[in-house]
């Protein structure tokens, strides 16, 4: 009898006990990026920890593989799984290696989105894009517009290869919202192959070619930073300025040279942020991720789903002399 | 002395003269003595790794990671560079070369003393020296504003209204064209491809000859390794990907016979200049895209046929009689 007794207080001592450590645990959410060391990744983790403040019950487990493979991934995944974490965050090496772990996290209860790269259907509840199409085309207009003198005269585009996806979606979003900005004259758009010599001799013939043309969109990395170097080196610094995406780290030089007055890109802080956000309130049960759905992201708004349970965060964010030295030390 | 108008570079060199008049008709901008001086500044590079493949390819040899080389020495330099802007650049000059013209010794060691075709050397070293610079880097790249002023600006110096980027190239060119004509190496070049049986006769040693013109490949694509970051000011792995198919290219424009033995300097550099010119022109007179892949391409066809007929031997005809004798 007083043994049965003893294990009966015992139990309820221990049940009452972990509802209560139910209540006060944190919402613990694994943000796994495609791998340890990356600035840009780095840089997100800084904004999930700040999402993790600013709900003040969630815990932001920071992790990835040291190399970006998916074999890596899904070791991180199953150790996150038996840690029995309350959400996975991720941003894939794959879009198919990983969703066979992510289906056995969901079976367990774990609230699974993707971001930044996403992967396949079945192995997320949801996708976080930095930006959508639409977004990134009315930015770079928008930006080419900000270095025409009052908004007005020709421009170029230097695009990577003639058959990228990304830069022909990304060069017709630009071209439906150029009615809206009349005065805008696109005269050329050049491709530069992502090469560098090429995307300088490109800019080259097209300043030639063209000698009006006062700004140039460029939509890729690599070339942008071709063509930056390619205005400063024809002297045209202030005549002709270069915008487009690119990242701060490989644009700060130019930004001070000149030649580049402003860029844009998704901000990873922003997405870190927005992630961890939607993670949490998904755990919560504050939003249901399915299409249509909007889910809150504190101060990044919200994100409504379309019907493959995609979101876009936001514009892509803009950077300029002010910014660019900061941002140029994260990514 | 064969008749001038039987002379391949004198032929090459009409054929330059012809295409720069043909793109003046369409852009006249572009034939503008600056605009000139600038597409010769553009092509600097390419000749200059043109001089060192056409060494190789005249000793029976290619080299195809003379674009992995100049990316890891210009990776190399650039690092350095960025993490200590402090060192003077004739250090860093002195590293570029040390590095592209170790890289070629390994090239020419493997293919000296190991005996492995040069194809298969090279195309292993071309992904190991890509390799080393992810390795080296992480995948990073070096960007302008990691650069010293004086690394950037170093090729920019002008001088007589030429950069010394294409004054580099100017000297380059004479040096090699003295090396070839006047040094025991040079003729050993000609000696050990036209016919490597008799050379060993006389007293040359093949794999040796093949070595030096390897290093003498990896030293100029180690200082257009230099060359080309400044330039771009950007370093990161696939930088000049795939550019060893236009020295090459250049090389066989110019004339330099891929079966070794033939091959001459002012050849190589007006092969470069031709594919240069077209590159720079295809822009300008605005073709498209699709288009331009196609007409760099046949162009190299035609003066390789062209070559080719031009180059064609009396053996032959005398071959082609018997045979349609019996």
């Amino acid at each position: 009898m007083k043994l049965l007794k003893i294990l009966a207080a015992t139990a309820a001592v221990v049940a009452t006990l972990s509802v209560v450590q139910a209540e006060a645990a944190p919402v613990r959410i694994g943000l796994v990026v495609k791998a340890l060391g990356i600035g840009f990744f780095e840089a997100a983790n800084k904004g999930a920890q700040e999402a993790a403040k600013e709900v003040g019950d969630a815990e932001v487990i920071y992790t990835g593989p040291t190399t970006t493979t998916a074999e890596g991934q899904i070791e991180v995944i199953n150790s996150l799984i038996a840690q029995k974490v309350d959400a996975i965050a991720v941003s894939a090496n794959d879009t198919d290696a990983l969703v066979p772990a992510l289906k056995k996290a969901m079976d367990r209860g774990i609230k699974v989105i993707s971001w930044d790269s996403g992967v396949a259907k079945e192995g997320r509840l949801m996708h976080l894009n930095p930006s959508s199409n639409p977004l990134i085309g009315n930015m770079c207009v928008l930006l080419a517009e900000k270095v025409l003198p009052e908004g007005k005269g020709d421009f170029a585009i230097l695009s990577a290869t003639p058959t990228s996806t990304n830069q022909n979606t990304w060069i017709e979003e630009m071209k439906k919202v150029l009615p809206q900005h009349p005065g805008m004259n696109l005269v050329s758009t050049v491709y530069g192959d992502d090469l560098a010599d090429k995307s300088y001799r490109e800019t080259l013939g097209l300043l030639k070619s063209n000698p009006g043309v006062k700004a140039i969109v460029a939509p890729t990395s690599v070339g942008i930073v071709a063509a930056a170097q390619a205005v400063e080196d024809q002297g045209l610094v202030g005549k002709v300025y270069v915008t487009g995406l690119g990242l701060p780290s490989e644009l700060a030089g130019h930004v001070k040279a000149g030649s580049v007055k402003s860029f844009a890109i998704w901000n990873p802080i922003d997405l870190g942020y927005s992630a961890t956000m939607i993670a949490y309130n998904l755990v919560k049960g504050k939003a249901e991720a399915k299409p249509g759905a909007s889910i809150p992201m504190g101060r990044m708004g919200e994100v409504t789903l379309d019907e493959d349970s995609t979101g876009a965060m936001a514009d892509p964010f803009v950077y300029d002399a002010k910014n660019v030295d900061e941002f140029a030390k994260i990514f | 002395m064969q008749p001038l108008i039987r002379n391949r570079e004198f032929l090459l060199a009409l054929v330059v003269i012809a295409l720069i008049a043909l793109i003046g008709l369409r852009a006249p901008e572009f034939v503008t003595p600056g605009n000139l001086a600038q597409v010769f500044t553009d092509t600097s590079i390419l000749m200059m790794l043109a001089l060192g493949q056409m060494a190789v390819i005249m000793t029976r040899c290619i080299d195809l990671s003379v674009a992995a080389n100049l990316a890891l020495s210009g990776m190399v330099v650039a690092m350095v560079n960025a993490a200590n802007p402090a060192i003077p650049m004739p250090v860093l000059l002195l590293l570029t070369l040390v590095v592209g013209g170790a890289l070629g010794v390994v090239n020419g060691l493997l293919v000296w003393r190991v005996g492995i075709p040069s194809i298969v050397v090279t195309l292993g070293t071309l992904s190991i020296y890509r390799g080393t610079i992810f390795l080296l880097s992480g995948g990073a790249w070096i960007n302008a504003h990691q650069m010293s002023p004086a690394f950037i600006g170093l090729p920019r110096v002008e001088f007589l209204g030429l950069p010394l980027l294409a004054w580099t190239a100017i000297v380059i060119v004479l040096l090699v064209a003295a090396a070839i004509a006047w040094t025991r190496l040079g003729r050993a070049f000609y000696a050990v491809g036209g016919n490597p049986t008799a050379a060993v006769y006389a007293g040359l040693d093949v794999g040796r000859t093949q070595f030096a013109a390897y290093v003498m490949s990896g030293l100029l694509a180690g200082l257009c390794g230099y060359l080309w970051v400044s330039r771009y000011a950007v370093a990161y792995v696939d930088i000049a990907g795939g550019f060893e198919l236009d020295v090459i290219a250049a090389c066989v424009i110019g004339g330099v016979s891929i079966a070794g033995g033939i091959g001459t300097v002012g050849g190589a550099v007006l092969g470069a200049l031709f594919l240069g010119i077209t590159k720079n022109a295809l822009p300008v007179i605005g073709v498209s895209p699709f288009w331009q892949m196609a007409i760099s391409g046949g162009v190299i066809i035609a003066a390789v046929i062209i070559n080719a007929r031009s180059g064609r031997r009396r053996g032959r005809l005398i071959l082609r009689e018997a045979q349609a004798q019996s």
